[in-house]
């Protein structure tokens, strides 16, 4: 789960976490209040969305040369301005896609005098099996470019968990980032207390980009991009509260009131699978065959029938999908229960599409049975290559 | 031979009155495995589904001598229990649980180190050895004794494995799902030493998925073993050619993110170090089989 950068800032700064002062704003009134509490002179008005490349971003509504999503504003009338173009317009970035996203809420900070901009990020590395916190002097710019081209100028510091965060991980830090004395000890605190962050809130990953170092000689965190780890979302209730589904697609929060993994893509075969690997495999196959799945999905183990008829009218919500491949391979769900829920999904929704269903494993004769008996024209197939190819002639069939 | 589990293995389940853990312990016993008995605190003394019940796994084991213990706790208590099981120093810990939270692997990864277990998964179907001992949630009916080692990141695609080497006669030693999650107890370069090692071994087939570079360390332990001379046919898949970067499919791990853990590298990995790498997880049999004949 994501959460917006002010969001974020607001979690890191309960553990100490240097940040700009700033406040969120849903409306023009709103951005003008909070600029209005902020000292001035000089302001920034950010658009919160649930992705990067903000500031280079361009709005859809606004002419070629506007600004971005993230401007200087030297008086309280600019955010006033800036906040009017911004707000309920779509802005698009480097990840949002060609789409874009609408802008809800603003962020207005205090502006900030900044001399140098550093890079610090963690994230669980797969492995060590710890947390790894990843520096670089290169602050500001994209990381993945910075790993590529100049590899040296980034360290890795992991965290044994048995030891937990050491006096000596914070000065490797700040001797990653070249500093000496109180911005050494400025780096190392802040290292510490965005791990103490890090660890309490179940983060997946927290990219601080840049961290800055002011004119003044202050370690702050200018911007951030906060993940949680899913699985571990229910011991913290106020990082859920924090959720902006408005960010999110309705059919994927659909899915997950269900416990469905579910992912669209931009095919026209619909899956239902048990199991991820066999739902991306599905999915190869499909395109093996050629033609493109319409969306990933998990129906998970232990499945009933009710999460399956869920399943089949989010597949089926899709336009775009012309035909849907059943794929199930038995080991905790039962052939026979996927059956019970197929049958009664397709009666519900009135199935207008073909239907190929390949199940294998606990109960597959019951499975089989129910679906032969059931009146309904659904393709039996026998194994996955053959469930492919035939989901593939139905869905020409109808084109 | 087999690797892991045999027929003299004896197994607790953790969690073993839940609807899960009963259900799958039953079918294990269905299957022949040796389960002698289950963990439940505060319900030791009692008995399930004909199986004595004890409040610690400390106790389990010294009573029962079992050496192996299957996880089915839930996700919020699910590595307490295997680090009690890791304090017990049982062998072998299996955990089934998916959705654990991943923080807690790691200090459960930090606990593994140095102790006298070996954990396979979380999020995992488990281990099975044909016609010998099942532990974990796997069909058994799909599998036949036989000479081909199945590992694998994925469960349903373990069981597209077994079947299918079921289906051309090949058979298995035994078959051991891993688990999708970042952060496991044993990765593919574990499993592939001990198949290796195995003489009843005689062919491999592994399958991995996109996310992390677990494949590409083992393709290269491979590449090391067959300089010191030892080699084993092998056939492998990759799930997730189609899954585009950034999205998370479904498994915790299965995730292509800054320009790694994609298909198209670890396929490649794979491909130098020897592996048959079939296109289609329909083929994984037929390609085997192409492999055996050389």
């Amino acid at each position: 789960m994501n959460v917006h950068e002010y969001q974020a800032k607001e979690l890191l700064a309960k553990f100490g976490v240097g940040i700009p002062a700033g406040i969120a704003a849903l409306t023009v009134e709103e951005a003008v209040a909070a600029a209005k509490q902020l000292p001035g002179p000089l302001y920034v008005v950010k658009a919160q969305i649930h992705a990067g490349g903000r500031g280079k971003g361009k709005f859809k509504e606004l002419p070629a040369d506007a600004k971005g999503g993230v401007r200087l504003a030297k008086s309280i009338e600019e955010v006033e301005a800036f906040a009017k173009e911004m707000l309920g317009n779509t802005l698009v970035t480097v990840q949002t896609g060609e789409a874009g996203k609408q802008v809800n809420r603003l962020y207005i900070t205090d502006g900030v005098d900044i001399a140098k901009e550093y890079y610090l990020s963690m994230v669980v590395d797969r492995a060590s099996s710890r947390v790894a916190m990843i520096v670089s002097t290169e602050g500001g710019m994209d990381i993945e470019e910075v790993a590529h081209s100049t590899p040296e100028k980034i360290a890795t510091i992991t965290i044994d968990p048995a030891e937990g965060f050491m006096p000596h991980h914070g000065r490797a830090v700040g001797y990653a980032l070249k500093l000496t004395g109180d911005l050494n000890k400025q780096a190392g605190k802040i290292a510490e207390q965005l791990y103490n962050a890090f660890v309490a809130l179940d983060c997946d990953m927290l990219e601080i980009n840049p961290l800055v170092e002011t004119k003044d000689g202050n370690l702050l965190v200018l911007d951030t991009k906060m993940s949680f780890d899913s699985n571990s979302l229910y011991r913290h209730p106020d990082v859920m509260a924090l959720r902006d589904e408005t960010e999110e697609d309705p059919a994927e929060i659909e899915a997950s009131k269900y416990d469905l993994a579910y992912i669209k893509l931009d095919g026209n075969i619909g899956c239902m699978v048990n199991g991820a690997g066999l739902a991306m495999a599905t999915m190869d196959i499909i395109k093996l065959n050629g033609e493109f799945p319409a969306n990933f999905l998990d129906v998970g183990g232990g499945a009933t029938t009710e999460k399956v008829t869920a399943a089949f009218k989010i597949i089926l919500k899709d336009p775009a999908v012309k035909g849907i491949l059943v794929n199930i391979f038995g080991g905790i769900m039962k052939c026979d229960i996927i059956a019970d829920g197929i049958v009664a999904a397709a009666k519900e929704v009135n199935l207008s599409v073909p239907l190929v269903v390949r199940l294998e494993g606990t109960n597959v004769q019951q499975g089989k049975d129910i679906l032969a008996n059931s009146g309904l024209p659904i393709v039996p197939a026998n194994d996955l290559g053959d469930a492919a190819r035939k989901i593939v002639a139905e869905v020409r069939k109808v084109a | 031979m087999s690797i892991l589990v045999d027929k003299n293995t004896k197994v607790i389940t953790q969690g073993m009155t839940g609807k899960t853990g009963s259900f799958h312990t039953q079918a294990a016993l269905d299957y022949g495995t040796q389960m002698v008995g289950g963990v439940t605190p505060g319900k030791g003394g009692t008995s399930h589904i004909g199986l004595p019940q004890f409040d610690t796994v400390a106790e389990a084991k010294a009573v029962t001598g079992a050496t192996a213990s299957c996880v089915y706790v839930p996700p919020s208590g699910c590595a307490d229990a295997i680090l009690e099981a890791i304090d017990a120093e049982m062998e072998l810990i299996v955990a089934i649980t998916e959705g654990v939270p991943v923080l807690d692997m790691v200090k459960v990864k930090r606990a593994l180190s140095g102790s006298k277990s070996r954990l396979i998964g979380p999020n995992c179907p488990g281990v099975l050895t044909p016609n010998q001992c099942k532990i974990g949630i796997m069909p058994g009916s799909i599998f036949k004794e036989g000479s081909v080692g199945v590992v694998s990141r994925s469960g349903t695609l373990t069981y597209e494995a077994v079947f299918q080497t079921s289906a051309i006669g090949l058979g298995q030693t035994t078959a051991v799902g891993i688990g999708g999650d970042p952060v496991n107890g044993t990765n593919f370069i574990d499993v592939l030493e001990l198949f290796l090692a195995d003489e009843a071994t005689k062919s491999i087939i592994m399958i991995g998925e996109i996310g992390g570079d677990a494949e590409e360390q083992a393709a290269q332990f491979l590449i090391d073993e067959a300089k010191r001379g030892r080699k084993k046919p092998m056939a492998g898949f990759i799930a997730g050619r189609t899954a585009p970067p950034g999205r998370r499919m479904g498994h915790a791990g299965a995730i292509v993110s800054g320009g790694k853990g994609d298909a198209e590298s670890k396929i490649a990995a794979m491909e130098a170090a020897g592996i048959k790498v079939s296109a289609s997880p329909s083929l994984l049999g037929e390609t085997l089989a192409e492999v055996l004949k050389g």
